[in-house]
């Protein structure tokens, strides 16, 4: 497990009109003319990514508790491909060929069982538990 | 037809790989052959036959096999280079290793090649594509049902080629369906029972292995509908290897790949590919002909390698 630094999304419009101009403006102004918060908010969060390996049509490890916000990986180290599909259907990556990997962040608290949809006998199971403390 | 696989020729059949399988119907019961000249002189005149060649995974680089579109089209010059001009082929699946439009374009090609008109069904490799099995049917599935099972007769056979690769279930195995079960049982309804059946899917439709996903969970529904019937010939692909049971009226069959081998259940720490010494890979891919005879003997499969051993 390791941490890594998520960086906020930046905006994505190419082609911006001018009243949204004007208004970005205006609010730009708006912000600059404001005081300064007393507490500022971070730049960006910490967050945790887990690994799940796929080796010989298994995944390991089969079964990992994580706490809600973290991000899995699995990355799938096999010489046919692999998908990661969950069980309940929320989730499901393309299809994974050799050194391909597919991330995925658990939010809710619960268990999310997931599987190979094709070799559906490989089967996993990820255990989302409330923060500690 | 007279020809009978013996022990010796079941090994020499175990020690063929890659090309394909001919098969021969006599009486009713497929047997395969091998695609040797010595083999097919023995037919008798106006035999039908019919080629199943399996998993060519066009795409897959790996160095167990870089280039399986030279050893599908390798098998290809062996079908061409046959005395005997089987009536059609089979492809049981895995046409292609990632479902994309080069792959199937390659097979495409390398397969007409052939000559023979070539019917198919998916294997799970075909179905990976952005819309889960569109691309399979834009090509493949014309007059198609569903996921793309279908049927047809020749030479009196009801052929029915069933898709058992999709909508697969977490901890299961391969997988027919509701709404492809009613229409099999709809299909054959009106069939004698003397109809010799011959059904083509990708993963075996009896349980081999289920450890490694080697079978099809509602494959016992399937064969119930058609256990009325005299002859019933199973062919798959799947597992990269050739085996073979009989139970009752029902025979098995899995066939080689084009693409590459895999380990026999259990013997490896997965069903993934298995490399082979250099220069064997030939020995272990293979194809498969069918003859069809009306006569009282059985129907003859015949599996070769590559490399015609």
């Amino acid at each position: 497990m390791h941490k890594r630094t998520a960086l906020a999304p930046f905006g994505g419009a190419t082609k911006p009109d001018r009243a949204p101009l004007r208004i970005a403006v205006a609010w730009v102004l708006l912000m600059l003319m404001a005081p300064a918060p007393t507490h500022p908010q971070p730049a960006a969060a910490v967050e945790t990514e887990v690994e799940i390996t796929i080796d010989n049509f298994t995944f390991t490890p089969a079964v990992i508790t994580i706490e809600p916000g973290t991000i899995v990986k699995w990355l799938n180290r096999d010489d046919i491909p692999h998908m990661v599909v969950a069980k309940s259907l929320t989730f499901k990556s393309k299809a994974l060929d050799t050194d391909d990997s597919f991330l995925h962040k658990f939010n809710e608290v619960g268990e999310v069982d997931y599987f190979c949809s094709l070799h559906p006998h490989m089967t996993g199971r990820v255990i989302v538990r409330p923060r500690s403390g | 037809m007279t020809h009978q696989v013996d022990r010796r020729g079941a090994l020499e059949c175990m020690l063929w790989a890659g090309t394909g399988m001919l098969w021969v119907l006599s009486g009713g019961v497929p047997r395969s052959l091998g695609l040797g000249s010595a083999v097919a002189a023995e037919l008798p005149k106006g035999a039908f036959t019919f080629l199943q060649i399996s998993d060519s995974h066009i795409g897959f680089n790996k160095p167990v096999n870089p280039n399986p579109l030279a050893t599908l089209q390798e098998a290809i010059a062996k079908i061409k280079a046959m005395r005997v001009k089987p009536t059609f082929m089979l492809h049981t699946g895995d046409i292609t290793h990632l479902s994309k439009d080069m792959e199937f374009n390659d097979a495409d090609q390398a397969i007409k090649a052939s000559g023979l008109t070539t019917f198919y069904v998916p294997g799970e490799h075909d179905v990976i594509d952005e819309g889960s099995g569109k691309a399979y049917l834009q090509r493949y599935g014309k007059g198609a049902k569903g996921a793309g099972w279908h049927s047809f007769d020749q030479n009196g056979i009801h052929f029915i080629g069933l898709v058992n690769v999709v909508n697969l279930k977490s901890g299961g195995l391969g997988n027919l369906g509701n709404e492809q079960l009613e229409w099999l049982e709809d299909d054959v309804k009106s069939l004698s029972a003397s109809t010799p059946i011959v059904v083509f899917a990708h993963i075996p439709l009896w349980t081999v292995y289920p450890e490694w996903g080697w079978g099809t969970e509602d494959g016992t529904r399937a064969l119930g509908y058609l256990k009325r019937f005299g002859s019933v010939t199973v062919l798959n692909g799947h597992i990269h290897q050739i085996m073979q049971k009989v139970e009752g009226n029902v025979t098995f069959h899995t066939a080689r790949s084009t693409a590459f081998p895999q380990p026999e259940p259990g013997k490896a720490k997965s069903p993934g590919p298995m490399a082979v010494p250099a220069g064997d890979l030939g020995k272990y891919l293979g194809v498969t002909d069918v003859k069809f005879a009306k006569v009282n003997t059985p129907l003859a499969i015949m599996d070769s390698t590559l490399a015609g051993t």
